[in-house]
């Protein structure tokens, strides 16, 4: 195994881990905690290739990914405590008012 | 490969698949922040020293203090249902998950990249430099982009989580009133209750204040604690009321003993412990 194979398969593991969490967690602020975890398996990814190509646009790219995604947390959780104030409830099972 | 990245991986894998598994959200918030401080560190050993400064500050230190503070805004207990409602949902998932892992760990095995050239070159003049550099020439469209994306973010939070004021803002003078009336109506004291524990020995809040006649003011402790059934029992109460009779007497002496013999009025608050000795 190569060198950045290691750190792209450590990337990989995170990034599965991140979405069988979001398929299978129900409670919306565990939902959110995985997603972040799948952009921080990205950032690895990134910041390995970077390492690879002996350049920085990666590590750029990784910076601009951790600002989308403070802005992202930012509006997810007032989604999530706008959700909790109405519905008393942070399960994304209860939000389903449009199938009805 | 260094021996970091591996004791690192050990951390990291293991705490990703807990949060997976623990019930509680703030348990998955720990833990993610447990494997957000080691990827830090392996940015580190990838020559990202900026990265490894901002993945503490604003990943570890700011979201996931917004995840903590949410957490603590919805319920700390609010854990997940186990109801699917979705038959087979589950397990449909931990099989689409564990195949796509597969699928992604051996298309990596498979290809090779080469050995990493590292960072030494374009680190050569500061990596901060160098990443500003990029920043302000390369991507600065991107740059103003990401400042309208915040700006935006921060006002639909502000939006999101504004509520309007339905009612008038109680005043100090309306508060006063609403006092008042409630004690007319309903005889809710006017006064604050009592605080609990002002006896000689105990000042703990499980503790009930004891009245001028040495009984135990029930309003003084609080109602949970009443519920819980965690308030100082009666006969630990009466217990301690004797002792300190006890120690009063010792330390009274004859005159004050004597003044004190009865013991039921003697047993009351600290007011009535002091006089005597005031006296003598």
């Amino acid at each position: 195994m190569n060198d950045v194979n290691a750190y792209i398969g450590l990337s990989a593991v995170l990034f599965t881990i991140g979405a069988i969490g979001v398929l299978t967690r129900r409670n919306a602020i565990v939902v959110f905690m995985c997603v972040e975890l799948m952009l921080n398996a990205c950032n690895l990814a990134l910041v390995a290739f970077a390492h690879q190509h002996g350049n920085l646009d990666g590590q750029v790219a990784a910076f601009f990914v951790m600002v989308v995604a403070a802005a992202e947390v930012v509006v997810g959780l007032a989604i999530i405590m706008t959700i909790f104030r109405t519905r008393r409830s942070a399960s994304v099972d209860d939000a389903s008012l449009l199938k009805y | 490969m260094s021996i970091t990245f591996w004791l690192l991986s050990a951390i990291i894998v293991p705490a990703a698949l807990g949060i997976l598994f623990v019930r509680k959200a703030v348990h998955a918030a720990l833990l993610l922040a447990a494997v957000m401080i080691s990827l830090a560190i392996i940015y580190l050993t990838l020559e990202a020293p900026f990265l490894f400064a901002v993945q503490i500050i604003v990943y570890t230190g700011a979201i996931m203090m917004l995840f903590l503070f949410v957490v603590m805004l919805v319920g700390v207990d609010a854990s997940d249902s186990v109801v699917e409602t979705i038959r087979g949902q589950r397990w449909l998932a931990w099989t689409a998950g564990v195949v796509l892992g597969a699928l992604l760990l051996v298309g990596v095995a498979q290809i090779s990249l080469g050995t990493m050239v590292g960072l030494d070159a374009a680190n050569s003049g500061g990596n901060i430099e160098g990443l500003a550099d990029l920043l302000f020439s390369r991507y600065v469209l991107l740059f103003e982009v990401t400042a309208a994306l915040l700006i935006t973010a921060a006002v639909g939070a502000m939006v999101l989580a504004h509520r309007e004021r339905l009612e008038p803002k109680p005043t100090q003078a309306s508060m006063a009133a609403q006092r008042v009336r409630d004690f007319s109506e309903t005889g809710r004291p006017l006064v604050p209750l009592p605080s609990p524990g002002v006896y000689a020995r105990h000042n703990a809040v499980d503790t009930p204040a004891l009245l001028p006649d040495g009984t135990p003011a029930e309003e003084s402790v609080a109602r949970v604690l009443a519920a819980r059934g965690t308030v100082r029992s009666a006969p630990a109460l009466a217990d301690d009321i004797t002792e300190v009779q006890r120690t009063l007497e010792d330390v009274d002496g004859g005159p004050a003993g004597g003044a004190t013999g009865g013991t039921d009025q003697a047993s009351g608050s600290g007011h009535n412990t002091e006089n005597p000795e005031a006296g003598a």
